[in-house]
């Protein structure tokens, strides 16, 4: 089918996953007060299986839309590939964080509806995200995919570290939306428009106000820098990381980031394209910072949680040196890791979830000794994990890096590759040790491990995101293929070409 | 006049940005961070006099969004002010800020 943007009904189909989506997380409310208690209203884990149905709804809807293109000029969403694979992503990372919280919900007494559904309203808001070519839409995106999380990070009111979790978030999250929308404000004030398209025409033909658009790209960076954690803007991630409950910071750290990428890459190659010198720098620095900081803070956590929330901010900065780079293998490559880190985290988080009983004590490193032999096969996933997060060869964490590098080589970012590859080198120390906790350490008593436990839809979800890790590493040319014809696809309809810097 | 009301914006957004930094009661962060938004309004509202009508709608939908920021956070702050009696932000320090 093609899609003509100047009927309205067609904008409709255009945007059936996140319809769909919409949609199913309200009849996800409702099935969770349509009846009494005691009448038999769906269980926690009834509405969790509700929302992974409406999940695979969505995922097919996405499929669907590859059969369709598109004419009568663009809209303010696009339907190339580039959307769509983002949107993989995004329903990837929902599903794995909705399985592994299903224990977790009922055990913390948690709102089930209200969890399920804010996670479903918070995929639409990064789906709209990584698919909108217009300003607007993305700050409507964002803060629809924030508010959401806001409320989920939150959502354990019975747990003050949950709340400070969920106000810290809130203050900085909101705070830096601030940011983010005076920079589109500078930004359409320098051009005329908000299209991202459109700037971008402004911008090459060099009739865009200098001193607006420079003010604007900066307010914008500073907005985005925010949401993906990039060093010096990353105060808040350990906090909330920590904070929150855990299946919800496997969400936050691989979703909410993912979209912000996605997003980011979207706008400053697309329409900020042309003034490429005057932000790469800045970016070349927030990279380099972020990845040797982030390490080398990781290094001294005890707190396995936090010692997550550091890595993340660390992959943050691996990723950023894709938008450095600014090319076709890179921005491939940024597609590629988005995926493998969204397996291969949720899954880290997955095993940290049962170990912690399915709430959050035993976050420590030493709560981890003894657990490979006690529990081998949670040992070997976590294992697994942690060498993929590192970058071990064989797994898709590696092959991830081998890219991203592959992109900074290509654009002759020699200092970057060197300082990525230093971090990683670095990162092994805290990957490893909790390794080395698990299968070199006593455990402290036989029964030190009983309590840990996986449900059937954790275990599901774990074997899958193993299986996918290792497929990926293995053999990565098959998602490297899809995400390259992605971002082919996104170059082409902007009619930009990737650059080496002079 | 586009001048002056960018100007009264960009100071509108700087005393938003500075009450973010300095004051430690929840509340008030909120409200500078409402004043941001509403600063971005403003120059919004200016530059559509020359850019069209679009700037005075992305007004209506900025103003929705601060309403449902202030829903959800005004929420938050109850929630935490119930397990700590107090909204100052300095209390908070289970985590380490």
């Amino acid at each position: 089918m093609t899609l003509d943007f100047s009927t309205p009904a067609h904008y409709l189909v255009a945007l059936l996953p996140e319809l769909v989506l919409s949609l199913w997380g309200m009849v996800v409310l409702l099935a969770g007060v349509w009846k009494k208690e005691e009448e038999g209203r769906p269980s926690a884990d009834d509405l969790g299986t509700l929302s992974l149905v409406g999940l695979l709804l969505a995922a097919g809807a996405n499929g669907w839309l590859y059969t369709a293109g598109s004419t009568g000029g663009h809209g303010m969403v696009t339907v190339d590939e580039f959307r769509l694979f983002a949107n993989w992503i995004f329903l990837v990372a929902a599903f794995l964080s909705i399985s592994i919280s299903f224990t977790y919900v009922f055990r913390q007494r948690l709102q089930a509806a209200e969890t399920y559904s804010l996670m479903l309203f918070a995929v639409v808001g990064m789906m709209l995200m990584g698919g909108s070519h217009n300003l607007i839409l993305i700050f409507l995106a964002l803060e629809l995919m924030s508010v959401a999380v806001y409320a989920l990070a939150a959502i354990n009111r019975r747990d003050r570290r949950s709340a400070e979790a969920g106000l810290k978030y809130f203050l900085l999250g909101a705070f830096s939306s601030g940011f983010f929308l005076y920079g589109i404000a500078l930004i359409y004030g320098a051009t005329g428009t908000v299209d991202v398209l459109q700037i971008q025409r402004v911008v090459i033909q060099g009739e865009a106000v200098a001193g607006l658009l420079f003010g604007g790209i900066a307010l914008l960076a500073v907005g985005f820098a925010f949401k993906v954690a990039a060093v010096p803007f990353h105060m808040w991630t350990p906090d909330v990381y920590e904070g929150a409950p855990t299946p919800v910071t496997a969400f936050m750290a691989t979703g909410v980031k993912a979209a912000a990428f996605v997003a980011f890459l979207r706008v400053f190659l697309v329409a900020f394209d042309a003034v490429y010198e005057t932000w790469y720098s800045v970016f070349w620095w927030l990279a380099a910072v972020t990845m040797v900081a982030a390490n080398l803070m990781a290094l001294v956590q005890s707190n396995v949680k936090r010692m997550l929330a550091y890595s993340s901010i660390a992959h943050g900065g691996y990723l950023l040196v894709a938008l450095v780079a600014a090319n076709e293998t890179a921005s491939a490559a940024l597609l590629f890791y988005l995926l493998v880190y969204a397996l291969m985290n949720i899954g880290a988080f997955a095993v940290v979830v049962s170990v912690a009983r399915q709430g959050e004590e035993r976050l420590q490193i030493e709560d981890y000794a003894g657990l490979g032999w006690q529990k081998p096969a949670l040992g070997v996933f976590l294992t697994v994990f942690l060498l993929s997060l590192a970058g071990f060869p064989g797994t898709g964490g590696f092959m991830g890096k081998i890219f991203l590098l592959q992109g900074a080589v290509d654009s002759e970012l020699w200092v970057l590759a060197v300082v990525l590859v230093m971090a990683t080198l670095i990162s092994y120390w805290y990957y490893l040790r909790v390794a080395w906790y698990m299968w070199m350490k006593e455990a402290p008593e036989a029964e030190a491990h009983a309590g840990v436990m996986t449900s059937m839809p954790m275990k599901v979800a774990l074997v899958t995101a193993v299986g996918l890790v290792l497929f990926l590493g293995l053999f990565p040319s098959v998602g490297l293929g899809v995400a390259e014809r992605s971002v082919a696809a996104l170059f082409e309809a902007a009619g930009t070409m990737g650059r080496v810097i002079p | 006049m586009l001048i002056e009301a960018l100007i009264l914006s960009a100071l509108l957004f700087g005393v938003g940005t500075l009450g973010v930094l300095l004051r430690r009661n929840a509340i008030i962060m909120f409200l500078c961070i409402e004043l941001q938004l509403n600063a971005v309004n403003l120059a919004f509202v200016a530059l559509s006099r020359y850019l069209g009508i679009d700037g005075q709608v992305f007004v209506f939908f900025v103003m929705t969004v601060a309403a449902a920021e202030a829903a959800v956070g005004l929420a938050i702050i109850i929630s935490i002010f119930r397990h700590y009696e107090t909204v100052n932000v300095d209390n908070f320090n289970l985590l380490k800020w």
